[in-house]
């Protein structure tokens, strides 16, 4: 299952959690401002091996309906799924 | 209950025997050794059931106990001096991520220059890595320690790792007779370690997650908080020791014939029970004197040290380390309790006992007549009168 972030997280001390302990997908930063370019996966090209998603070093691949699609909310921009990808499926485009 | 000649080290390790943690993770270091040796040989013989985890250094040792007590494990390790250091990464995680593990410490000066013998720099110097601090000053109370340390560390509201201070040598290699309380006795004081703080995969979470900018000082607040409610723990579970051991303890702080004392010195660990038999023969002489020992310098005790100096004509702060460019950390941390209280005491900051150099009875004596005398001092020890600094 893909990870996904709440609708709301907590706020108030309260509610925030004692440790650094808590049920997934709350108090999550995400990273998308790190990335200078965003791979792009060509569904037409691509063979769903997912030797992208063996090699992503974020855990960010994921397939979604028989088709692999990239959660742009952690994704890095480090280009690792481009290289590994045999069939030139995934292409770096410049984020503006 | 059996009485044995112990060193503090053993002492400490058969008080380990008795808490039983589930996983031991350690790198011996000089004075230190000895714990952890003993403590291996009890897994070996079966006497202690625990994984018992050769590491290849502290931060491997710590990062260890942190793996363990992260599956609700309750764990223990134990350093000196440059292993501490070395360590001092994984201090933040522990106490950040709010892991109850059990820390012995043999204090030991830091170099360079170079040297095994005890001071108290190392563990004053990570006062600040939010771990609750204990300075012991005999075999006994490091016994008890190793046991009263899980109990006050695992409250599910103090949930902060706990460091057990014993001077290196005058405490970790000298023998004292020493009363080693029965397994029993050991299993009804000390409950078994129960957390949420766990990877659980019945209750999948999130653990050891990173907090941005918005939440972070939020997280640091309930840590300050946690260890600020060890105070509580510590009374509770003194009360709950006394009751099954019948020995009683004091507190943050241990003030012996301060009661009616013009002249009080403040002091740490071993050195306190050279002191205590310097204040006898003092007031054997008519001299009103006193100490203070400081047990816990974290949490640290604000309000008893203001209690105890509200009446007197001066105090000293004996320590065996220095805030270099500053002064002594314990002073620092003295003046700024009276300071809030509105308790306008003199206070005295002498440095003594570095590298593991003597302090002498007659030393003390002339700190407490260096108070009469209303000479206020920051000073080193043993230096033929000189080591004075403003």
């Amino acid at each position: 299952m893909k990870p996904y972030l709440r609708d709301r997280i907590p706020e108030t001390l309260a509610e925030l959690p004692d440790a650094t302990a808590y049920e997934a997908g709350y108090l999550v930063t995400k990273n998308a401002g790190w990335r200078s370019s965003r791979p792009v996966i060509h569904q037409e090209t691509c063979r769903g091996c997912l030797k992208c998603y063996l090699y992503c070093p974020e855990g960010v691949i994921f397939q979604d309906g028989g088709k692999v699609k990239i959660d742009y909310d952690f994704c890095k921009g480090c280009g690792i799924c481009r290289k590994i990808c045999r069939f030139g499926a995934i292409e770096m485009e410049e984020e503006k | 209950m059996a009485r044995k000649f112990l060193s503090g080290n053993e002492a400490f390790a058969e008080g380990i025997r008795l808490a039983g943690p589930r996983v031991i993770s350690a790198y011996p270091i000089t004075p230190q050794t000895i714990v952890v040796e003993r403590l291996s040989e009890m897994v070996e013989e079966g006497s202690l059931s625990a994984e018992f985890i050769h590491v290849e250094s502290e931060h491997s040792a710590l990062s260890c106990a942190i793996g363990a007590s992260a599956v609700g494990a309750r764990a223990f390790t134990a350093t000196s001096s440059q292993g501490l250091l070395y360590m001092a990464e994984c201090l933040t995680y522990a106490s950040g991520g709010r892991f109850p593990i059990v820390m012995m410490n043999a204090n030991r000066s830091t170099a360079l220059p170079w040297n095994i013998y005890g001071d108290q720099r190392d563990s004053i110097s990570l006062l600040d890595s939010g771990w609750i601090q204990c300075y012991v000053e005999n075999a006994q109370e490091a016994l008890d320690l190793a046991l009263m340390s899980y109990y006050i560390a695992e409250k599910k509201e103090v949930s902060t790792p706990f460091m057990v201070n014993l001077d290196g040598f005058v405490l970790t290699h000298t023998y004292e007779v020493t009363d080693v309380p029965e397994k029993e006795q050991a299993d009804a004081f000390l409950p078994g370690y129960e957390t949420e703080n766990k990877l659980d995969p019945d209750h999948p979470r999130n653990l050891g997650f990173s907090v941005g900018p918005e939440h972070n000082i939020a997280f640091k607040y309930k840590e300050h908080l946690g260890i600020l409610h060890a105070k509580e723990a510590v009374r509770e579970a003194e009360e709950r020791f006394a009751q099954i051991f019948g020995r009683q303890y004091t507190g943050l702080v241990e003030a012996y014939r301060t009661e009616d004392a013009s002249f009080v010195l403040i002091t740490l660990g071993s050195i306190a029970g050279l002191v205590r038999e310097t204040v006898d023969r003092l007031r054997e002489r008519g001299e009103k004197v006193g100490l203070l020992r400081i047990r816990y310098p974290r949490p640290f005790p604000n309000k008893e040290i203001a209690e105890v100096l509200g009446n007197v004509r001066a105090a000293a702060v004996l320590e065996k380390d220095i805030s270099f460019g500053n002064e002594g950390t314990v002073f620092s941390n003295v003046n700024s309790a009276l300071h809030k209280a509105g308790i306008p005491v003199p206070v005295s900051g002498y440095i003594g006992g570095l590298g593991g150099r003597n302090i002498s009875s007659e030393e003390i004596e002339g700190i407490f007549a260096d108070l009469k005398s209303e000479k206020r001092k920051t000073m080193f020890l043993g230096l033929g009168g000189e080591g004075e600094w403003v």
